[in-house]
């Protein structure tokens, strides 16, 4: 099969661009090595779409984020998926941090960031009245917002797909051969793929992926961000996010109100050498709840139900590179850390003007369809609602998950959307993600996938790979628990 | 067979039962006992009898039907009382949301949803497990960590083993039968890693569970890190001081492919925090009377949902109190109000109930800080009782008499427990 | 010849988990001295676990037409502890058919040890 364009990598700047080329009557294929989009870095992202003031005047960085974040109340009401501006608050403690807001306010000014102010320490505790005393000014700007990346990267997808992209999930590449007459030789394990055009959205091996194409030497340092989820009881305990003042290396240590209602705090950053590992640390705790402690003094250890980490993909310089290669027809995006997220919409638009000016001819896709079926949250609706849905489908009245108040029909609507893993239901649905952290449902979640997909219980897995999570008592063989 | 659907749902009840494990059913037979006619018993599994069904070891009912049971046999008692007794039972069926004039909303996968008053509600939802995010080990996120009561699940109901070498966190009573359960199964269990200087689960069980399958218990230990990027590939554990820190320098690496957490119970109360309950710090339950009634007027708590329990019959007794109560209630008989309440002193955890009437005995169920040898329980100076030895693992039931508590006049009456000589 | 006559057992009837303390200085089982029990049950278990530990055993076995995929049995008694492992593995490959009734008996004298396994619940059959 010949594509006119291959993107590896689906996070969720391979899923926008997925989408954005989806426009375009092209052959599209994304190819992504995890046995689901979003898997990797955009799994574990903050989800903060940043308010466009954060990244210096003249980088790539800037520019993107405030042109990225414009772009989102069009993409949430087409696209369905967890997002509002609950703003932003930057705090200081000090007299010499107030004249860094006031360089923040400045830089974004010049943008044409709107609505940024200065508050007094009065006014921060009279809109934010868990947050300390200590707090001399804050820099509020209305225009930052949240969302579940996540399920950002799904609804994106699932919209491209409707579209016409191919989607080809477990698939890694290994090699990448440019041809003689041009285009690329694409080899995975299963398939190759020949295409025309290649974007690399490979994120924390977008490195290793340039290599293979001899389309730039780049070198890829995960620095490490550990983030802790605290019970939904907090909710409503900040409505903004709350950032330090931020120092040259770090945004800081952040409050974050996702979306849901939980509390996020974090993340650390430190550089490791290690692409895969995403472990948790005693000391990350510690550096977290310390600093959150300092200006939100009600944050206690005890209220943490959940924590992980995620890689930022960082590179020597610092800003993105979003830009054609030496490799004709290899288009680059490299070095997309924060604020990826929320440039990832205009990082799409701007590869869309980078494969046009490469030649390849870009005509409207008149059948183009920007709309996803809307999906049912069953907890938000009213009650009538409920009762007729319920009424038409017995599998909305029954409970799935307690804890988030998710209906059984909503898991099965997941896994018809494309979830085949529990971190696939779990982040489509969020069953098993609250209190019990799944210690209820992920038995009942796991019948509903080996029932839906036709696979047994063994064949269920975490999140692909070898994360099989039961076993048959009679002895298992070597590969029993593959991916599903 | 066991079924017993209302063929119609009313839309009120006497009495509403949300749960149907132990606590549940036998509330339904004392709302029974008590004249109240229509009593409806929900539960959210499309069985009755909660969690008893798992539990199929023995160690259950010597005390509220005086022979020893297992789990199931347990459950399936209780279940036939509750269908003599003429109580509707719905099952597939989530009690969504209350209101405090006691209007529930029900999301059922047999009812849709429905809206149903009641005169008055009992709370019986029993518990949930702590998972690892409640005490932040470290390390990576593979599968293959679970709670005790999960791995019950799969290996007891569905035939499915979580593993094959399990290493177990904490030596919770559900983790001590289910070391010996995968045993049995074929799992090698690798070990019990405890971080408190003594077993959290009866001494019965470390006995019968280890010790017959010579499974190591590691107390004052914990599991430091775990490791695997997709599946669990080990732990590394150590040696903990007295201020739980890890003794790094001494600790060992344990290869294992699977974590089971043993690490407590969680009442559950989603539901009650729907209403404006007052909840105590510590049981993080609802505070209770001495009827089980809590702080919103009509709505009752009890078993695991008020306080967690070792011992199921003490949840069937408890239980059968709070049902009395929310039948008396639902038709109109209210005793005297409690006009003592208790407060936790020296080495006591917490009372439940949290408040008592001098005109009535009761039971009084306790917790204790720290193991204690030959020592004296005392209530103020009205009442004292001596003990052999307390254990925080062990709850501590005291029967009080009115007599004693009609010879204290104050409000509040301090709980110790002291050693003695 | 190890000196021991008092022998510790802990007393497994109850939860109370009373201690038990054995005096075989007579080196006659028939006649061994309990005490530190709370009950007669706890005098009758230290006499014998003392001369022949036995235990209750309780498992799942495979079952067909029924909403969950094992049933719960329990020895009708209680089999020698050196067992009881054997036990367990005696039952492991039994499949039974839905419905089933509290008491069903799963395996007659498992091991010839005159103890029989039952089912210890209802199962419907779906």
């Amino acid at each position: 099969m010949r594509y006119d364009v291959a993107i590896i990598g689906g996070g969720v700047v391979g899923c926008a661009i997925a989408r954005a080329l989806s426009r375009f009557r092209l052959r599209t294929i994304l190819l992504e090595k995890e046995c689901e989009v979003g898997f990797g870095t955009s799994k574990s992202n903050s989800g903060i779409i940043h308010a466009g003031h954060n990244g210096a005047t003249g980088t790539l960085k800037g520019e993107l984020e405030w042109a990225g974040n414009r772009l989102w109340d069009k993409l949430h009401d087409e696209l369905d998926f967890g997002f509002h501006r609950n703003g932003e608050l930057m705090v200081a403690m000090s007299p010499e941090q107030v004249s860094r807001l006031e360089h923040f306010l400045e830089q974004g000014r010049k943008r044409g960031v709107t609505g940024l102010e200065i508050w007094d320490g009065d006014r921060v505790r009279r809109e934010e009245p868990a947050l300390s005393t200590e707090i001399v000014a804050a820099l509020a700007a209305p225009t930052a917002g949240v969302v579940n990346p996540y399920e950002v990267c799904f609804s994106l997808i699932e919209n491209a797909c409707l579209n016409g992209v191919e989607l080809a999930v477990g698939m890694p590449v290994r090699a990448i051969r440019p041809m003689a007459g041009g285009g690329f030789d694409i080899v995975t394990p299963e398939r190759l793929v020949h295409a025309r055009y290649i974007v690399n959205s490979a994120g924390l091996f977008s490195d290793e992926i340039a290599r293979m194409a001899g389309a730039g030497d780049y070198t890829i340092r995960p620095r490490k961000g550990e983030e802790y989820l605290l019970d939904k009881r907090l909710k409503g305990l900040v409505t903004r996010t709350i950032f330090p003042c931020p120092t040259p290396q770090s945004k800081g240590i952040l409050v974050i109100p996702t979306y849901d209602g939980t509390l996020m705090i974090g993340p650390t950053a430190g550089f490791i050498d290690d692409k895969n590992e995403r472990s948790t640390t005693a000391a990350g705790a510690e550096e977290i709840f310390a600093a959150v402690r300092r200006f939100c003094p009600g944050i206690s250890e005890r209220d943490c139900i959940a924590e992980f980490a995620g890689l930022r993909a960082t590179i020597e310089g610092d800003d993105f590179v979003i830009a054609p290669s030496k490799q004709k027809g290899f288009i680059n995006c490299v070095g997309i850390q924060s604020p990826g997220l929320t440039a990832a919409p205009a990082i799409a638009e701007r590869i869309v003007a980078i494969l046009r000016d490469e030649g390849l001819e870009m005509i409207e896709n008149d059948r183009f369809q920007p709309r996803v079926g809307k999906r049912v949250r069953f907890a938000t609706l009213s009650l009538e609602d409920q009762v007729r849905l319920a009424a038409e489908d017995h599998r909305f009245g029954r409970i799935g998950c307690r804890c988030e108040q998710i209906s059984e029909r909503e898991i099965i609507d997941a896994i018809h959307a494309g979830a085949r893993t529990l971190d696939g239901i779990k982040f489509r649905t969020r069953a098993g993600m609250g209190r019990c952290q799944g210690g209820f449902c992920s038995w009942r979640s796991m019948q509903l996938l080996s029932s839906e997909l036709g696979i047994p219980m063994t064949a269920v897995t975490k999140r692909g790979g070898n994360t099989w999570i039961v076993c048959e008592r009679k002895a298992k063989s070597a590969n029993e628990g593959g991916d599903a | 067979m066991i079924t017993a659907e209302p063929r119609h749902l009313e839309s009120r009840y006497d009495v509403v039962i949300a749960g149907a494990g132990p606590a549940g059913m036998a509330a339904a037979m004392g709302a029974r006992e008590r004249g109240a006619e229509k009593i409806l018993l929900i539960d959210r599994e499309r069985e009755a009898g909660g969690i008893l069904w798992q539990c199929i070891h023995h160690g259950f009912g010597l005390i509220h039907f005086g022979t020893e049971l297992t789990g199931p046999e347990y459950a399936q008692r209780c279940l036939q009382q509750v269908i003599d007794g003429g109580i509707d039972v719905l099952t597939d069926t989530y009690v969504y949301d209350i209101s405090p004039e006691r209007t529930l909303k029900l999301m059922s996968g047999t009812q849709g949803i429905k809206l149903v008053d009641a005169g008055a509600v009992v709370l019986a939802m029993g518990a949930r497990e702590r998972t690892r995010g409640a005490i932040r080990i470290g390390g990576e996120r593979p599968s293959g960590v679970l709670t005790a009561g999960l791995a019950q699940k799969f290996v007891n109901m569905m035939g499915l083993l979580p593993g094959r070498r399990v290493v177990i966190l904490g030596s919770g009573d559900i983790g001590l039968i289910m070391a010996r359960r995968l045993t049995l199964e074929g799992v090698e269990v690798l070990g019990v890693f405890e971080i408190m200087p003594h077993a959290n689960g009866l001494n019965r069980n470390v006995v019968q569970c280890l010790h017959d399958f010579d499974i190591p218990l590691h107390l004052s230990t914990t599991i430091v890190d775990i490791r695997g990027r997709e599946r669990v590939t080990g732990v590394t554990v150590a040696p903990v001081d007295e201020a739980f820190k890890p003794d790094m320098s001494r600790a060992w690496d344990v290869d294992c492919d699977t974590v089971m957490l043993s690490i407590g119970l969680i009442p559950e109360n989603e539901l009650s925090r729907r209403i404006n309950l007052r909840f105590d710090p510590v049981t993080t339950g609802p505070i209770v009377s001495s009827t089980m009634e809590t702080t919103a007027n009509g709505v009752f708590a009890c078993g695991n949902v008020a306080h967690i329990h070792d011992l199921v019959d003490f949840v069937s007794r408890e239980s059968l109190l709070a049902g009395r109560s929310a039948g008396e209630f639902a038709t109109g008989k209210r005793p005297p109000a409690d006009n003592i309440r208790l407060m936790p002193g020296d080495n006591v955890t917490y009372c439940v109930p949290q408040t008592v009437s001098s005109d009535r005995e009761h039971t009084i169920y306790m917790r204790v800080k720290k193991p204690m040898e030959e020592c004296t329980i005392k209530f103020g100076d009205i009442y004292s009782k001596k003990l052999p030895y307390v254990f925080p693992a062990e709850m501590v039931t005291i029967k009080m008499q009115a007599k004693f508590l009609q010879k204290f006049h104050g409000d509040t009456l301090r709980v110790d427990v002291v050693k003695r000589g | 010849m190890s000196d021991q006559h008092i022998y510790e057992y802990l007393c497994i009837g109850c939860p109370l988990g009373c201690h038990l303390l054995v005096d075989d200085t007579e080196g006659d089982t028939e006649g061994v001295k309990v005490t530190g029990w709370g009950c007669k049950t706890g005098k009758a278990y230290g006499e014998q676990e003392h001369k022949d530990p036995r235990r209750n055993m309780a498992t799942s076995v495979r079952v067909k037409g029924a909403r969950w995929g094992r049933v719960p049995v329990k020895t009708t008694g209680t089999v020698p502890k050196k067992l009881v492992r054997d036990v367990a593995r005696a039952v492991q490959d039994i499949e039974i058919e839905a419905p089933i009734k509290l008491g069903t008996v799963v395996l007659a004298n498992v091991l010839g040890t005159g103890v029989d396994i039952v089912a210890t619940r209802d199962m419907e059959r779906l």
